[in-house]
């Protein structure tokens, strides 16, 4: 019983970032530039979705507990949901859907270059997300999801090369996921880190 | 002072209705409210916003009907790097500075260097508003009535040498108070610098305030440049230091990213920015964005202090 209910409420949980930020919008307390704010948070929130859906596998790995897998997915979903929002606001509210200018960004900003690339590798992974494209692809479906890890570093990528001065938010992020990626592909890291704490 | 009024821009040109309108519907708040009562009467200062109140001349060559910016978001959004590097830090961070004894050093090629205090600049310059345009590197724009006076004026007192070709401005450095320089985010303290004729031009001004009360914390105070015509971060807050000089100076930003950030950093919407376009701003309280004008729509004043120069060089 309890069980079933974990995940419903972990999925509710998971609006409530984006549900606050637009309830936000909407009484106009996201200062003076709030277009600027559900860009930026959207973007923040991908990427902390993304380093929780990487976190699942090492916190399987520490702990034995079957749930980190069970949750991976909706995670993962989560993911394509804040980019889709994310997206939709730098095409609507930069750009007005002016796709010369989109283009232009696309090629002559690496940044910009770097996020849409990470989008669209994202694509594939949200579409093979359910259990009959899991049957159907088999094995190749394990690969085609390692993507993960490209996207993860292009999406950390992005934020860097966008800030003007102060690097500190993209360093954090960065440094997650490199830890993220150590303990992944590194797997005798886990088990010290899992001896050391027993 | 002769300033004509540029015949390019006309006010629809500037407010589109249908921009108007439509900003409206973004409006729900009581802070909108007070935004409207302001556009209503664009010339009343409107006192009591907990600032001392300063005397001045109504501004009557630059007003043209556009609509000002709210007291309230030119007062929380606010790139002032001294106080944190997001645009919402300064407004509380920036009370902790202490703007009250206030000197500012002269020095450099002039003839009379030496240190003026704020109560003898602002008794020497009478006061005038000034309804200005300001166009922030980020593709995000205000109209801010300043209250100040011309830079020349100042200049003139301190009687530069022959080999006085340009002016650096120097930002208050000052760690106890000014908690983001405790971080090397950017090079300490704030450097700005114009070339001579540009520092002379009747558009530069030094603002002592805005909406008519002396400047916020946030906002620069006790004295700034403003130099409309060019990205926001050429005007240089809380100045303690002038100095003439022969050679360019080095502003903070060109250090860090010289390639983004040149000496002439005119508003300029053919020049992008290496990592976005310039063509197009979003007018802060806006929901549309506008097109971004050739030196921030003072061309006519300012154009030909650039003949000749290849801009897409001296950006």
């Amino acid at each position: 019983m309890m069980s079933k209910l974990i995940k419903p409420l972990i999925f509710l949980l998971c609006l409530v970032p984006l549900i606050l930020l637009f309830r936000s919008f909407y009484l106009d307390e996201l200062g003076a530039n709030p277009f600027e704010v559900l860009t930026r948070s959207s973007g923040e929130w991908t990427l902390r979705f993304l380093l929780l859906t990487l976190a699942m596998t090492p916190l399987r790995q520490l702990t034995g507990s079957a749930w980190p897998l069970r949750l991976r997915r909706m995670f993962g979903l989560f993911v394509f949901f804040h980019v889709c929002v994310h997206l939709l606001t730098y095409l609507w509210l930069d750009h007005f859907f002016d796709w010369d200018e989109i283009v232009t960004d696309i090629i002559k900003r690496p940044y910009i270059t770097f996020g849409m690339l990470a989008f669209t590798l994202l694509l594939p992974l949200a579409l093979t997300s359910t259990k009959k494209m899991m049957k159907r692809l088999g094995k190749r479906w394990k690969s085609l999801h390692k993507l993960v890890y490209v996207i993860a570093i292009l999406g950390v990528l992005h934020f860097i090369l966008l800030v003007k001065a102060d690097l500190r938010e993209p360093i954090i992020y960065a440094f997650i996921l490199l830890v993220l990626l150590l303990v992944r592909f590194k797997p005798a890291l886990l088990h010290k880190i899992r001896y050391a704490t027993q | 002072m002769l300033i004509k009024k540029p015949q390019d821009i006309s006010s629809s040109e500037i407010t589109e209705q249908a921009i108007y309108l439509d900003r409206r519907k973004f409006m729900t708040s009581s802070i909108g409210l007070t935004a409207a009562a302001t556009l209503l009467s664009p010339h009343t200062s409107v006192a009591g916003y907990g600032g001392k109140t300063l005397k001045f001349t109504e501004d009557k060559i630059f007003d043209r009907k556009e609509e000002l910016t709210s007291f309230d978001k030119i007062s929380n959004y606010n790139n002032y790097y001294e106080f944190g590097t997001d645009k919402y830090s300064p407004a509380k961070n920036a009370q902790a500075l202490t703007t009250d004894p206030w000197s500012v050093q002269i020095g450099g090629e002039v003839e009379k260097p030496g240190t003026l205090h704020l109560e003898d600049i602002l008794k020497q310059n009478p006061l005038e508003e000034r309804i200005y345009r300001l166009r922030c590197v980020e593709r995000w724009s205000m109209v801010i009535p300043w209250i100040g006076f011309p830079l020349a004026n100042l200049i003139k007192q301190a009687k530069p040498t022959s080999k006085a070709k340009y002016v650096q401005f120097e930002t208050l450095e000052r760690p106890s108070e000014m908690m983001g320089q405790k971080r090397n985010v950017l090079p300490w303290p704030y450097i700005e610098g114009l070339r001579m004729d540009e520092a002379m031009n009747p558009l530069t001004i030094i603002a002592v305030g805005l909406y008519g009360e002396v400047l916020p914390k946030q906002n620069g105070a006790p004295l700034r440049l403003v130099v409309p015509w060019k990205y926001g971060f050429k005007s240089i807050k809380s100045i303690v230091k002038i100095t003439f000089a022969e050679k360019e100076p080095v502003s903070s930003w060109t250090k860090v990213a010289p390639n983004e950030y040149g000496f002439y950093s005119n508003v300029n919407p053919e020049v992008d920015h290496p990592r976005w376009s310039q063509r197009k701003e979003r007018r802060i309280g806006d929901f549309l964005k506008r097109k971004t004008l050739s030196f921030n729509g003072y061309a006519e004043q300012v154009a030909s202090l650039y003949t000749g120069m290849d801009l897409k060089k001296y950006f």
